[in-house]
Formats: structure tokens, sequence, C-alpha cells
């Protein structure tokens, strides 16, 4: 079976962390996911829009959906912010049939029209809740045994819980058990559901610091490998910034961070170099040997397969 | 059926260090955390500390820290916390000095609440006597008015839960800002008084600290998202023309990109936020140095969207609609 969706990469993926758009193209297939990208989208105004002009970021999320339910199909985000974003936009579209028809109005010149019936869906749920956790397991012929990773959630894949309601915010586990179908092992941190610091990280680099430091540190502690995150904004604060945070909180981390395609790619035994690890600040070879390393004794059942 | 309390205890004139104690009791129907913790405190442990009194969730004194969130101890069930947990834990709240136990210095907090002055303000245009002898106009839908921020009980629990209090203790914090946007939004103040407020609290640890991690909209048990507060007055301080902050510049900077692409451009995000500001840039050269060797700086101008002129007249439509009021 083939699941089909409207693929809405956002920003971050076709700009800062092309990694994260190389690496979901890469792994696709191998889920039995298909996607039509929406080339036209725009920006979801990632919080930020609507803090200068609420019913411009509404209007342009509503296009969005609007094209993606024109093709009859929902939508598939890869970041944590353009999820929660949406979500929301999507929330009060569907909820307020007056907004809508004001926002429709300014779609009519396009001949767009939204509905209200597309469901905004983060690749992390649909790996768990419609490729499931077993075919992700049995895919993941290169498990990444021996390997402890931090989650990192991020903030907007999981407040407000009312808008999102996949995960419990205080106590979430969908990134834990992709973490343990690959394979690998979850560290327990409470930094995972905490700030990374990135909206602010310009204008309040102190702050930001102290937080992604804050965050670093208690995983580095708590014996993590590495950290993944379903957020390429969480990313670009952990990894490019990590150097930095570490100076803040007196620390040396050289943690890699995944972005969370990577972690299923290198599972499935897909090279690094079509994941874009490269790409990162933080350099994950490390990692890659140690997953190498473990791989040699079980590398026969795996091409057994 | 009995179940087990279990609290962080800490008197600071005998303790080095908070620890956690175990209690059982026995559950009854309709049992709240703080039935509990008055059961444990009558029967078990006279010394244990605690804030309480309207047991009603209306007097906001008795937040803390249960089973991995701030809540209300009053309107938290017993049943409802055994759903997802062994065990009640409960913890005071963070971001705050602990007195004994479950209480914590609110000082601080009311500090901050008494920082954005929270009471209507005169001002030269409208002398206070002029005021005071007319009748003030009952608000006929003051809650569509203030966006149910009057709701707020000020118990504590969004500075708690705070991301960035917890590292940035000079921060006003969720709740006192929340609370100027009450006044900001209040029809009875004069103008130029809310344009003062705003100067006021576009300050350093002021309305541009929130990194808007949503965790004071989650936990606020009166629905009073602080946070969108916060955003309620970033656009009333940039409306106003208070646009010297990074994080005013943050905001009309990224709209500037969004009606000029569609989409974010990271080469000249950052440009925009720093400013022509010769130490800042050299501040972050280093970073984009590194992320353009790294291949992650996208061109500064091929990166537009195809149908680039429907977005703008998504924005153009709004200004007209803004400048012709209906």
């Amino acid at each position: 079976m083939t699941l089909k969706y409207a693929f809405y990469p956002g920003c971050a993926a076709k700009g800062a962390t092309p990694e994260l758009y190389q690496s979901t193209m890469a792994i696709l297939a191998h889920l039995g996911l298909e996607v039509v990208e929406l080339e036209a989208a725009s920006c979801c105004g990632a919080g930020v829009l609507t803090e200068k002009d609420p019913e411009v970021a509404l209007t342009l999320n509503a296009r969005t959906f609007a094209q993606a339910e024109r093709l009859g199909l929902d939508v598939m985000t890869i970041c944590g912010t353009c999820q929660g974003v949406m979500a929301q936009a999507n929330k009060r579209l569907q909820d307020d049939p007056e907004l809508r028809q004001r926002v429709n109005r300014l779609l009519q010149e396009e001949g767009l029209t939204y509905e209200g019936r597309v469901q905004v869906k983060h690749l992390l749920w649909i790996v768990v809740k419609e490729v499931g956790l077993k075919r992700l397991a049995e895919r993941s012929q290169f498990p990444l045994a021996d390997i402890r990773i931090a989650p990192f959630y991020g903030c907007y894949i999981l407040r407000p819980s009312w808008l999102l309601g996949f995960d419990d915010p205080e106590h979430p586990t969908s990134l834990e058990k992709v973490i343990r179908a690959v394979g690998a092992e979850p560290v327990m941190y409470s930094g995972r559901t905490k700030c990374c610091g990135f909206p602010v990280i310009l204008e309040r680099e102190a702050v930001a610091l102290a937080m992604n430091g804050n965050n670093l540190k208690e995983a580095k502690e708590e014996g993590a490998d590495c950290l993944v995150t379903p957020c390429p904004l969480c990313h670009m604060s952990l990894d490019i910034y990590q150097e930095r945070a570490g100076h803040a909180v007196r620390a040396n981390f050289n943690l890699p961070i995944l972005h969370l395609p990577q972690l299923i790619g290198l599972a499935m035994g897909i090279p690094a170099q079509q994941l874009g690890t490269a790409r990162h600040l933080i350099p994950v070879e490390s990692l890659l040997t140690k997953h190498r390393r473990t791989q040699q004794p079980g590398s026969q059942s795996a091409q057994s397969e | 059926m009995r179940i087990t309390f279990r609290i962080q205890r800490f008197n600071p004139e005998v303790d080095r260090h908070p620890h956690m104690e175990d209690y059982h009791l026995p559950v009854w129907r309709g049992m709240t955390v703080l039935d509990g913790l008055l059961a444990i405190k009558n029967t078990l442990d006279g010394t244990l500390a605690l804030r309480y009194s309207c047991r009603s969730a209306i007097c906001g004194s008795c937040a803390m820290f249960i089973n991995g969130r701030e809540r209300l101890a009053c309107r938290t069930a017993v049943r409802k916390m055994l759903e997802r947990s062994t065990l009640i834990e409960v913890m005071p709240l963070t971001n705050m000095r602990v007195v004994k136990d479950l209480v914590v210095d609110m000082s601080p907090f009311w500090g901050k609440v008494r920082a954005i002055t929270p009471w209507l303000t005169k001002s030269e245009s409208t002398p206070y006597r002029d005021v005071s002898t007319r009748a003030q106009q009952v608000l006929p839908r003051s809650s569509d008015v203030f966006q149910n921020v009057d709701a707020c009980i000020m118990c504590g629990a969004c500075v708690a839960a705070c991301t960035t209090h917890a590292v940035s203790p000079e921060f006003l914090g969720p709740a006192a800002l929340a609370k100027a946007a009450r006044f900001i939004a209040d029809p009875r103040e004069p103008e130029s008084s809310k344009t003062w407020r705003l100067r006021e609290l576009n300050r350093p640890h002021g309305l541009w600290d929130c990194t808007r991690c949503q965790y004071c909209v989650e936990v606020c048990p009166k629905d009073v998202k602080p946070m969108e507060a916060i955003i309620r007055l970033r656009r009333a301080a940039i409306d106003r023309g208070l646009t010297s902050d990074g994080g005013a510049r943050h905001i009309t900077g990224f709209a500037e990109l969004i009606y000029r692409d569609g989409r974010l451009n990271e080469a000249i995000m950052p440009l925009k936020v720093v400013g022509f500001h010769p130490a800042r840039l050299l501040h972050i050269l280093p970073l984009g140095l590194k992320m353009w060797l790294k291949g992650k700086i996208p061109s500064p101008f091929g990166h537009r969207l195809p149908e680039i002129t429907r977005i703008r007249r998504i924005f153009k439509a709004r200004q007209t609609s803004q400048e012709t009021p209906s």
C-alpha cells in the first residue's frame, strides 16, 4: 500500500538545511510514501509573520491547504515549526467559516478555495501511525545497535497540545518509538521537550545559547551519542550554534545532530552521502564509525533479506 | 485503594538539598491533589508546608509542579493523574526560590507585575480630573476586548514553565506581560499612555525576550494564553514604530522577505535582524562563513516563488482593507 501526500518542505529544507530535503527524498520510497511537492506554496509564517499580521499568515496557509485540497491529499510537513504553525492555522480556518470565507475571497483570484478538508501531518507522525513502527523496524536492515540517541522534539510539534494532539506534551513518546524501531536506544532527559532558543538566537544570543547549552549538557550527561530532531530550526540551533552553546555553559559537546529522516535513512543502509550529513557543522563521523562497527557481525543477516 | 504521594521536601534551615519523601494514603472519590496534600499534613506529617486557600481554582495559591508539569493542586484530580502514572509526584514551582517544601517565594513575581504599572493611567491629553468626573462607559463585551488575559489568577504556573525565565531571571515573564496586554487593549486608557507603556516594555528583558516556546500557553490553568498576549504587544509596538530592537527587526524583516520572495531567505534574514551594525555583523560572520563552506547559505537572490505576484496581492489586499476600516 502506498501512502500519498502533498509535500510541504518548508523554507529551511529549501534553504539553510538542504540536507533535510535531501534525506527526506532519499527515504520516502523505502517507507512506501509517495509525495507531490507543493512547489507554489509560500512560507507558513513560522509564527513570526503573524506577529506582524495574523490575517496575512492565515491566508498564506489557507492557500497552501487549498492547493493540497485540490489534489485531494493531506499535507506532509518535515519541520516541527511548520507543523505547529500550520496545524494552528488549519484549526482556525476549519472552525471559523466566516474567516474561511474572507480568506477565500482573496484566493478566488487564482482559482483556489479552501473548504477545510485537509489534515496537516508531520513526517514523524506519519512514520509512527501510518507507515507503522513494525514496517519501520522491518526496513531497518542496518539497525543502529548500541547507539544512544537523545530525542529533541522542539516546541511547535508538541504545544499547544490541544491543537497538535499527537503526543503527550509532558511525556511524548513518538521519537522514542522511532529510535527503538531503528534499533537504537533512546536517552531520557527533561530537555527533550524544551526550547532550542532558535527564535531569538539572532537578537538574544545569550538567552538562546543558555537554553541550548543546558539541553545539550543534559543529553550529554545522560550518555547520548547524538541527538535527533524533527525540526530544522532546532537543528540549526543545536548544530550550527553548538560550539557557542558549549562556551556559554562551559562544556565541550561534540554531539552530532541528526534530522529525523537521516536517522531513518542510516538504519535503512542509505549511504551518509545521500543523507547530506557532510553539511552539518558538527561532524557525524564518530557516529557513522560506530554504526559501521556494529554492523559487521550482523551484516550477513542484513544481506539475507 | 492506597496510593503514593512522592513529595519534594526542603527546609533551608536544616536541609542542604531537597529530597523526595513518600506518603501512602487511601484514595477517595473526587479526590484532588490538594485534598491528598492536606490529608498528609493533617494525618501523616504536620511539618509539610504548602500554600492554598480557595480550593476552587480562583485564588491562584496552589500552583505546583505535579506529575511533569505546572498545575493547580486544587483542580488536579488524583484519578486523572493515575491514568498515566502509578504515583503522584509533587514539587514546588521551578524558576523560583523555595521557602519551604512546596512554598516558593513569589515576591519577584509580584515585583514584575508591579513593574508593568498594573492600573489605568492618565496622560497629558486626558487630565485625571476630567476622567474622574465623567462616568466611565462599562464595556459590553470585555472578554472580547481583553481576549481572556483578565482571567489570570496570578498563580505563577506560566513563569515557572517559561523557558526564557529559566535562563534569564530578569525577564518580565509571561504573567506580567499578559497583564500589560490587558492595559494596551483597554479602551479607557489614552493612546499616549499606551505608547508610553510599550516604550517601557521595549527595553531589554521585556517583550522581545520571549522565544514563543508555547509552554505558558500549555500550562495556564485559566487559558490566558500569555504568549499570544505577548504577540499582541509586539504587534502594537511595531504599529507604533517601535522597531529599534532586533526582535522587532526580525519580524519586519521576515515580513519583507516573504513579500519579496514568498519564502524565507536565510542569507538575508540575519542581516535584517542585525542591521548595519559593524560589531554585530562581525559577531555573526564566522558562523556565516562556516555555513557557506557547508553549502548552507542559499543564494540571496534565487529563492523566489514562481507565483510571487499572488503572494504580494495577499499582502496588498490586507493593507488596503486596513486602510479603509469597515
